[in-house]
Order: C-alpha cells, then structure tokens, then sequence
C-alpha cells in the first residue's frame, strides 16, 4: 500500500481487500468490553479540518483513540487557519511538532495531494473539496459485503464482484461519488450514475461506471442504491428548477423504493435532508444501513491508520 | 554608445545560405559575403541563425505593484535573454496601465533598462472593472504612443462596450486586444471542461467559453470595420473561428502562447500549480490544431504572456493559486520544437510570426523588419544544433520560477540580441 490514503485510485484490489478484511476483524474487537487496542501507542495521528464535519471528524478520532494513538485535533476554526496561515506553514508546523498521520479534511480539491508535498507521515484523505473522500467509499464498500455477500469471516477475501450499485443524486460535486466509482468498480461492482444532466460531471463517460437520468429504470435492478446529498444552494446556481421537482424526479420514497428488488440496501452518506434526496420513511426503514455506515466508519478508518501506520507503534508487538 | 559589429557567416532565416551581417550606427548596413569592416567586433556566427530581434504582443512585467514578482528591468532582461528586442507590457498593473501618466512611467522604465523596448498595452477600460472606457486618446497621444488595448486578465464582456473600444480606437489605428473569456461561463473554473478536471473535481473551463467571445467579437469586428486581436487562444473551435473571420477578409488577428503550442491539460493531474493558467491548458487536439493554425497563417503570431509569480502565489492549494507561467525566455526553443523540428514551420516562418506579424500587430516602428540593409540592427542570433538541455528556472533573469518547462529537455539556445546595434546579449549571456 501508499503511505498516502488521498484518492481511491491509489488501492489495488489487493489493498482494498485487504483494509476490508482488516475491518473485519477489528469489528469482532469493537464487540468486546474493552475495546482499545495498543497497536498505535506512542503516536500522533492530527485531525486537521479545514472544514466543519464533526461526523468525520469524531470518527476518526475515535479510530484512533482505539488504537491508542495521541490525537490532536487541529481545527480552521480558531487556528492560525482563520488568520491566513497558508497550507504550506501549517503543514511545515505540524511536522514540526513530529505528527506521524495527518487526517485533512479541506474545501480545495487536491489539498490533501498538496499536503502530502510537505510532510513525512501519511496523509489520509477526509474529503477534499469535490475530489474524493476514499474512507467513506471504503466505509461503504465495507457495508456493502458485510450485508450482500458476507459477513466477518464468510466475507474475508471477497470483493464486491457483480454487485450492482447505483449513486443517484449531485454527482458532479460529490466526493464520496468520485471515490466510491473509483473503489467499488475495483473490487468488481457495476456502478451506475443516475443524476440530472446538470449535475453529471463533463466527460463521466470516461468513468469507470454507466450513466442514466432515469431512476426508475435503474431502481429495478439495483442491489445498492445509494443517494448523495443535494444542496439547496445548487437551486441559485440554475442546476435544477426546485426542490420539488428535484424530489419528483430523483428522490427515494417509499414509492419508488418498492422497486427495488428485495434484497437491495439504501444507502446514503450524510447528512441527509429527509423530505428532499430521501424521505424519512425510507431512511427509517430496514433496508437502510445509514446507521450501520457510522459504526462502520470507525472501524474501517481504524483498519486504514492500523495498515498506514501499523507496526510503527509501541504498542505494535503487543 | 555605438557599436559596430560584423556578423560572420551566419545564416538568415529564409536566405539563400551563410552570410555576414555589418551592423553600425544601430542600423544593417550591408549584407552579404566577405564584407570587410576592420574596426568591427567580429562574431563568428557559423551554425547560428540570424532572425529579426522578436517582438512579444503580451507579457506580464509586474511594474509597477506586483514587483516582488517582476519589474521592468528583470522582465526585459528575461526579455533580451529569450531573443526578444521589443515587449508588449500589459496593463494589468497597480495602478492600473488606464491613464497616460501609468503608460508614460512604465515606457520610460523601459528607456532606463535599455535591455528591450518596451511598448506598454493600454487597459481598456478605468480600473480593468469593465464599465467605462479609460482615456485611450490620452494613452495614444503620451510618450508611450500606446496601439494595443487589452484588459488582459479579465474580459471586455459587455457587447457594447466592445463595440465602443472598437469603433474608438481606429481614430489612431489602435487595436483591441481581447481576453476572451465569457465570465459567467467561467465562474469559479479552474481547468479545462473535460476529463481530467472531472476526475480532480475542478470546476471546468469549457472550451465554449473562450470560443462565444472570439465568435461575437469577430462580428463585432466585421460590423464596426475594426481591428481586433484575439489574445492566446488556446481551443481548436478558436482556430476554426478565426480562420472563417479571416476567409471574410475581417481585420482579426491573433496569439497563440508557447505553452498551449506543447502543454496539455493532464500535466495537471497532480495539482502542481505551475500548469494553473489561464486560459487553461486544453487537449491534444487543441494542441495539433492550434499547431496548424499557426503553421497556415490563421493565428498570427507567438506572444508569451509571460506570467512571473512569487512563489507564496503557487504554494498553495489549486483553486487559491495564481494563473500564470514565464515564458520569455523559453518561448523560441519551444517554437523550435513544437513547430520547427516537428516540420510545420520554416525559419522564415519563425521571423515571420514572431517578429514581423505582432510588430505589425501593435503598429510597432522599428522592429519586425527584415534582416536586410537599411534596417534597424535589431536582431537575434539562434543556435538550433544546440543540443537539448534541461530548463532550469533557477538560472532565468526573470525573478520568478514559475516555469511551466522545469526540467523538461527543450533543443536551441537563443546565443546573442542585439538591440538597434547594440548587444544585449552575448554567448547567452545579458551583457551588463
């Protein structure tokens, strides 16, 4: 594997597989009534957040607080950040005080390959503007085989081949679309892309995945569907006409639930805004995993800090 | 001071074959073979090529405001080095280049540098803001006898004060100079609309952007009987727009840069910011045809648009980086290799497009003239045998590295400049 985690394109099949698996079997330590673990003991793993997500945030800081880590978070709010401090000077001062992972999560797609110029430790990618966020398509990936092809031990080894996966929604800004067309065709699954014209990304057909506009038709035959965040803001900017009939067109509820096959999951990376990308009660229902994707955001980024940074610790031998 | 050389055995881009140059009193005086001049430098020329001194339509020289990146003096002898002998200094300056006092003091920075001449672009509008024309008479009438008018950076996207520009300057045979760039088509964009800026997750910049502007202007041009110049373009729909403007016999000029003439856009795939310009870098097909438009006459002329930056300016993330990239002192050995070793064009040609073409462009006396008797000594001298070396931007005279061609082997070294008799430079180096 890189030292770096910033694009889903830097893993194998291999290595995804491997992180996979990994996640599993810290999964059966997440179980447990003592829960830490002492591999990353004696290192310092930075949580630097450019950008406001405390869902990301506190799940990586709950990674690596289980692998006993030292965590600092390091946030753009009440930082140097905020009086003009460029990324050069706050990478150059983290290093500084001897960081062996930096976590950046950044408004400016490409920051964290930026970043990566200029510190020794690993860099892990926590979302880079409209570029990627690949924990969260390895988070997804994870949920996926957990519950359509196996779980724990059955899993082990397994990709996600022939699995039929559908992003639906705000394509051309999201980062978890990008990563997770990326991942989810490496380990073998069939993605499609279903969004407004608008909101596809120019040259998509360059893409690992197929393109549609029509929901309906693709809901019929999907095993995964997951749905993006739309931002009301993407209204002003003339990408579509209204919430409404963002909703009518590309919105799961229960209607259009019923067609899924009944085997087929929901997924959606958060935070939603029930009522507009997906209504509450298909939040709410059994097929969702949106719950399941949370607790499995903290394993599968421990499993990525444990094979980034494994063996470095202290606790390593243990 | 005046110098007196005798040029020996040189070959003259689009002469018949070697043959000695004798420059005195600023001007040729004679040309031709064993010409004997006794109180002459002599420089042995052999292998070289002679090409009128070139003249750049568009570069950046920072001065005054921005001269932690550039002034005047480094920018011309950045100029002189590349074989340049007369610069276009655009107007993006602060103060804005929109009155004639800011016109006058950049000129005469230029007098004072004495490395090249320097012919200040006028802005044109007050402020660059795009709302109200600036004082282009004044700019005209002033010691600097402005021609060119850009706001260069930004575009004139008002239809009908492009319009105004356009019909305005032809009192004194001015020339408006676009950066077409249609801006609401382009808010936020970052990198060319296509595959590459989709996989980074850079807003696009779609090639129809550059393409609505050059095609309303064109008409614009042909309506109100102006003169327009089409600044680096940088798409093939571009070339194919100029080149159907041209077939009416409208008065449409324009500049491709060296860098859309080689670069592409995924040379951007590791967001190292020193391939963020503006335009944008676009395909491989734009490349090829911005190649042919060059090689059949459709765009005019090379202009670089020398871009010089701090390097606080390009350390940064993508989208909080500055556009720009140098070029003066690479543009004639990546002409060399992008057109001349690739067989799309001749020296002659190389003179024609990079020295006689944007001279006559911007109504520039004195330069862009043949290398001939009774012309002024305002000459470059070019070793296309030198062998390929490594650009190094550490070496430049340019206070800025932002090179684009860092560590890339580029063939020809410019050897001498020789401006109105006097040598800039000399083995490759400035002279003073």
């Amino acid at each position: 594997m890189n030292r770096h985690l910033i694009s889903a394109a830097d893993l194998s099949r291999d290595d995804a597989i491997l992180i996979l698996d990994t996640a599993a079997e810290l999964a059966s330590v997440a179980g447990r009534p003592i829960r830490k673990l002492p591999t990353l003991r004696g290192l310092t793993v930075v949580n630097c957040f450019y950008e406001d997500s405390t869902r990301t945030r506190t799940s990586f800081e709950a990674a690596a607080k289980r692998l006993s880590a030292d965590v600092i978070n390091f946030s753009a709010k009440g930082s140097s950040v905020a009086k003009g401090e460029s990324l050069k000077d706050t990478a150059l001062t983290l290093e500084a005080m001897g960081t062996d992972a930096v976590i950046i999560r950044h408004s400016a797609s490409g920051a964290a390959h930026t970043l990566a110029r200029w510190v020794t430790g690993s860099v892990v990618n926590a979302g880079d503007g409209t570029h990627e966020h690949p924990t969260q398509a390895l988070l997804d990936a994870f949920t996926m085989r957990q519950r359509l092809v196996g779980d724990g031990e059955r899993g082990r080894g397994m990709g996600l081949d022939g699995l039929r996966v559908t992003i639906v929604g705000d394509v051309l800004h999201s980062r978890v679309a990008r990563s997770n067309v990326l991942l989810l065709s490496t380990l073998g699954a069939e993605v499609t892309v279903v969004a407004p014209p608008t909101l596809m990304p120019y040259a998509v057909e360059s893409w690992p995945c197929k393109v549609s506009y029509d929901l309906d038709a693709e809901l019929r035959k999907a095993d995964v569907v997951m749905m993006l965040r739309v931002q009301q803001e993407r209204m002003s900017a003339a990408y579509f006409p209204s919430i409404r009939e963002y909703r009518r067109r590309y919105g799961l509820d229960t209607g259009r639930m019923a067609l899924l096959p009944e085997h087929a999951i929901v997924m959606h990376p958060g935070p939603m805004n029930r009522g507009v990308e997906i209504a509450a009660e298909v939040a709410d229902s059994p097929r969702s995993t949106i719950v399941a994707q949370v607790s499995n955001g903290v394993i599968v980024r421990m499993a990525v800090l444990y094979l980034l940074l494994g063996g470095a610790g202290e606790g390593a031998a243990a | 001071m005046t110098e007196e050389w005798l040029i020996k055995g040189v070959s003259i881009a689009g002469g018949p074959g070697a043959a000695d140059i004798h420059l005195d009193g600023g001007e040729i005086v004679a040309v031709g073979a064993g010409i004997a001049a006794p109180t002459a430098r002599v420089l042995d020329a052999q292998g070289l090529i002679a090409l009128p001194g070139l003249v750049d339509l568009h570069a950046h020289l920072r001065e005054p405001g921005s001269e932690d990146a550039e002034t005047v003096e480094t920018g011309t002898r950045a100029a002189a080095l590349g074989g340049y002998t007369a610069v276009h200094a655009m107007a993006n300056t602060e103060p804005v280049a929109d009155t004639a006092g800011v016109v006058e003091q950049i000129w005469r920075l230029g007098q004072q540098a004495g490395y090249a001449d320097v012919r200040p672009v006028g802005a044109v509008t007050v402020g660059r803001h795009g709302r109200q024309l600036a004082e282009l008479g004044a700019m005209a009438d002033s010691a600097a006898a402005v021609r060119v008018f850009s706001d260069d950076g930004d575009c004139v996207a008002d239809p009908l004060l492009m319009r105004r520009a356009l019909e305005y300057v032809k009192a004194f045979d001015g020339v408006i100079a676009q950066h077409a760039q249609e801006p609401r088509l382009t808010e936020g964009a970052q990198l060319n609309e296509g595959e590459v800026a989709s996989r980074l997750g850079l807003p696009g910049w779609p090639a129809a952007a550059e393409e609505a502007i050059i095609a309303r202007d064109c008409l614009l041009a042909a309506h109100t009987g102006s003169r327009l110049h089409v600044c680096h373009v940088s798409t093939a729909g571009s070339v194919e727009i100029v080149r159907w403007a041209k077939s009416k016999g409208w008065q449409v000029t324009a500049e491709v840069t060296p860098h859309h003439l080689l670069l592409t856009d995924d040379l951007a795939g590791g967001y190292d910011t020193v391939f963020k310009v503006n335009p944008p870098l676009r395909t491989r097909a734009d490349v090829d045809a911005l190649r042919q438009g060059l090689a059949d006459g459709t765009i005019d002329c090379v202009a670089t648009d020398h871009a010089p930056h701090p390097v606080e300016a390009k350390e940064t993330e993508w989208a909080a980086a500055a556009n720009g990239m140098t070029g003066l002192e690479t543009a004639l050995r990546v002409v060399q290799l992008a057109m001349v070793d690739t067989g799309l064009l001749d020296w002659a040609g190389v003179a024609d497009r990079m020295s006689r073409r944007p001279a006559a462009i911007g109504r520039l006396p004195g330069h862009g003239q043949p290398v001939a008797p009774g012309s002024p000594a305002s000459l470059t001298l070019y070793d296309a045998a030198a062998p390929a070396e490594a650009v190094d931007p550490a070496a430049h005279a340019s206070k800025s590295r932002n090179s684009p061609f860092a560590g890339m082997a580029l063939p020809g070294r410019v050897h001498a400049t020789f401006l109105r008799g006097a040598a800039t430079v000399l083995d490759g180096k400035v002279t003073r």
